[in-house]
């Protein structure tokens, strides 16, 4: 019927070519050797921020939820993907395959964390759901802390709040995999920026195919109005639950690139707690909140930038101020206003004072 | 038919009893109003009936089958579809989303294909946008189909809404003040429109107005509610005759 592509194909089309000249930049200066080795070594952790960009811009951008668990979800992908692998490595040869189901293990137990957390967690508003998927994501670090396992010719161990030496296992044959605090050594590394970069194009098409679809309109219509999406006959617990747990999937599939990209795998709270789930929801706020493009730009931008301003110390946190700034310019978008007036509306609701005036201007006229 | 019928249905917040012993029954095809002062409980009584509020005493039948005690969600899909008082529009999608949101229940296909783009996916997508732009037609705004739903003026975001509500294929549309913040133009026009959607798609409407000259133009029955109770109803000639409606209106 309509022979112009549609505002949102477009806009669709802008990402993946973007991508594109991304990765051709990056291949021709690695084939010309003007890669750096700082560069290098940023190039996989900057597509994994990609993909935590990007999915937590699912639940903050296209739900409409302040969830601050990311990194949550990030660590349960990280920590079960790399038990996987550690107890697969001598059994599954080839490296590719045990990264492949390393991945779908990551995501898959991210994605049922995501559902478990969601079914009481996703009735809460604003604030309050912040303060509990923030809270999440401090007790799953807690938890993987205290996690002991290890393998022996009787079979796998699992224990918690001991030691390795109380696990009564035979000596000969033990091999630790998971030594609480210390975490997980070892894991089988797979460093590939070609294969993270595989990874980033998956999550963008799955994303943005689910925004385009039947599925994401459903979202959105909650986001935009959640009384109005239920008048139309829009389930609302069933598609929060969705973007949710696709938004933790891919969290997990994060979880699953870092963990096999750090040799030492611990979890503290710059890798897996509140500063990381910050850090990731500012680089969606300032990509522009709903915008996935922007949030691969600026996954990139303040992910490398520090690391390449090194030479220029001086003027360093100026750049990046000045680019901050213009960041939160360039994405003045109504979605973005829309998501902080719901924020600090909700904020307000605290204050006792003005309880019963919000009270009131909340009744469904 | 009697498509709608409730009994005694009525709610209490706190100590105000907003809607008490409300009684009414809508055979299909009528345009049926619901009028009364400010604060009456006209829009309490939509939003017992589609289930915002739970009623703390009386029961809803819609076609003979109760309503009351469903979510909001499921009395959609059961056949009731409102438009709101204080638009509710989803505001940052466009005009052709708003109407294909409507369209949600009865255009499906797995998320899974949406995802891997299935050619079962483009095929429904297709027939939606056919769909959802023959709606935006009936309100004259296919012209606008592209435009965020909050770029539109105020009169024709009513008429989204209302297009919004129609392509969840109600059996009975409940249009909350469709008329507020229109000039005579435009209430005209909206007449107009509102009958030709009882005609064309053999609508039962249900609709609370303050506007006098569109509930006698159009308005078949009337219902008038006075503090929560019902002051009159019956045939709408007779009705606004009634000296209580006629005091209640127009004070002491
Ligand atoms: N959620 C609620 N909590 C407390 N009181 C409420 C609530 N909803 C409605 N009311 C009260 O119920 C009464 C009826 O309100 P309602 O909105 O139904 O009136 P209305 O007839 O639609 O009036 P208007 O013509 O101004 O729209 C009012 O006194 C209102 O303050
Ligand atoms: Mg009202």
């Amino acid at each position: 019927m309509k022979k112009t592509l549609s505002a949102s194909t477009k806009s669709n089309l802008i990402t993946y070519a973007m991508l594109a000249v991304i990765f051709a930049v990056v291949q021709l200066l690695s084939v010309t050797g003007n890669l750096s080795s700082l560069v290098s070594g940023l190039l996989v952790p900057i597509c994994m921020y990609i993909i935590l960009a990007v999915s937590l811009n699912l639940t903050v951008g296209i739900l409409g939820d302040l969830s601050l668990g990311h990194a949550g979800f990030m660590c349960v992908g990280a920590y079960s993907s790399a038990i996987f692998s550690m107890l697969t490595k001598d059994v599954i040869s080839a490296d590719l395959l045990r990264y492949v189901l390393a991945l779908l293990v990551g995501g898959a137990f991210a994605a049922i964390f995501g559902i478990l957390i969601g079914i009481p967690v996703l009735r809460l508003k604003g604030d309050y759901l912040a303060i509990v998927t923030l809270a999440f994501g401090e007790i799953i670090k807690v938890i993987v802390n205290n996690m002991y396992i290890a393998k022996d010719i009787h079979g796998v161990h699992f224990a918690m709040l001991t030691s390795i030496s109380d696990m009564g296992l035979d000596e000969g044959s033990k091999e630790v995999i998971l030594n609480g605090p210390q975490g997980i050594s070892g894991t089988p590394q797979t460093k590939s920026f070609v294969i993270a970069f595989v990874l980033v194009v998956i999550t963008v098409a799955v994303i943005l195919n689910l925004i385009n679809s039947r599925t994401g309109r459903a979202i959105m219509s909650i986001r935009d109005n959640r009384i109005a999406a239920e008048s139309v006959g829009i389930n609302v617990t069933k598609y929060k639950l969705m973007a949710f747990s696709v938004s933790a999937f891919f969290a997990g599939v994060a979880g699953v690139i870092y963990s096999h990209n750090t040799y030492a795998l611990q979890a503290t709270t710059k890798n897996f707690g509140y500063d990381m789930s910050i850090l990731i929801l500012v680089l969606v706020v300032l990509g522009g909140i709903g915008s996935i493009k922007g949030s691969i730009l600026s996954s990139i931008i303040l992910i490398s930038l520090p690391e390449i301003l090194r030479d220029f110390q001086k003027y360093r946190m100026l750049i990046y101020a000045i680019l901050l700034i213009v960041m939160m310019i360039v994405n003045n978008n109504p979605v973005t206003k829309a998501f902080f007036k719901k924020i600090f509306g909700s904020l307000k609701r605290l204050l006792p004072k003005k309880k019963a005036a919000e009270k009131s201007s909340e009744v469904t006229q | 038919m009697t498509i709608l019928e409730t009994k005694n249905l009525g709610i209490s917040f706190g100590g105000l009893r907003a809607v008490d012993d409300f009684n009414i029954e809508i055979q299909k095809g009528e345009l049926y109003g619901l009028i009364g002062p400010n604060g009456a409980g006209k829009t309490t009584v939509f939003n017992l009936l589609t289930g915002v509020y739970q009623p703390t005493c009386g029961t809803a039948y819609l076609e003979g089958k109760k309503i009351t005690g469903k979510k909001p969600a499921e009395i959609n899909k059961a056949g009731i579809a409102r438009t709101f008082q204080n638009i509710r529009l989803f505001s940052n999608l466009t005009v052709l989303d708003n109407v294909k949101i409507g369209l949600h229940n009865h255009y499906k296909y797995t998320t899974a294909s949406g995802i891997l783009r299935l050619p079962f996916y483009f095929k429904t997508e297709k027939k939606m946008n056919q769909r959802a732009m023959e709606m935006l037609k009936v309100f004259g705004l296919e012209e606008e189909s592209g435009y965020l739903a909050s770029n539109l003026p105020y009169g024709k975001q009513r008429k989204l809404e209302i297009a919004r509500a129609l392509a969840t294929e109600p059996k009975l549309l409940l249009l909350d003040e469709p008329a507020a913040g229109m000039n005579p133009n435009e209430t005209a026009e909206l007449m107009k429109t509102i009958r030709f959607v009882r005609d064309h798609f053999d609508m039962t409407i249900l609709l609370i107005e303050h506007d006098m000259k569109l509930v006698s133009g159009i308005c078949e029955k009337l219902t008038v509610l006075n503090f929560g109770t019902e002051l009159a109803k019956g045939p709408t000639e007779q009705v606004l005759k009634n000296p209580d409606v006629i005091t209640a209106y127009l004070g002491e």
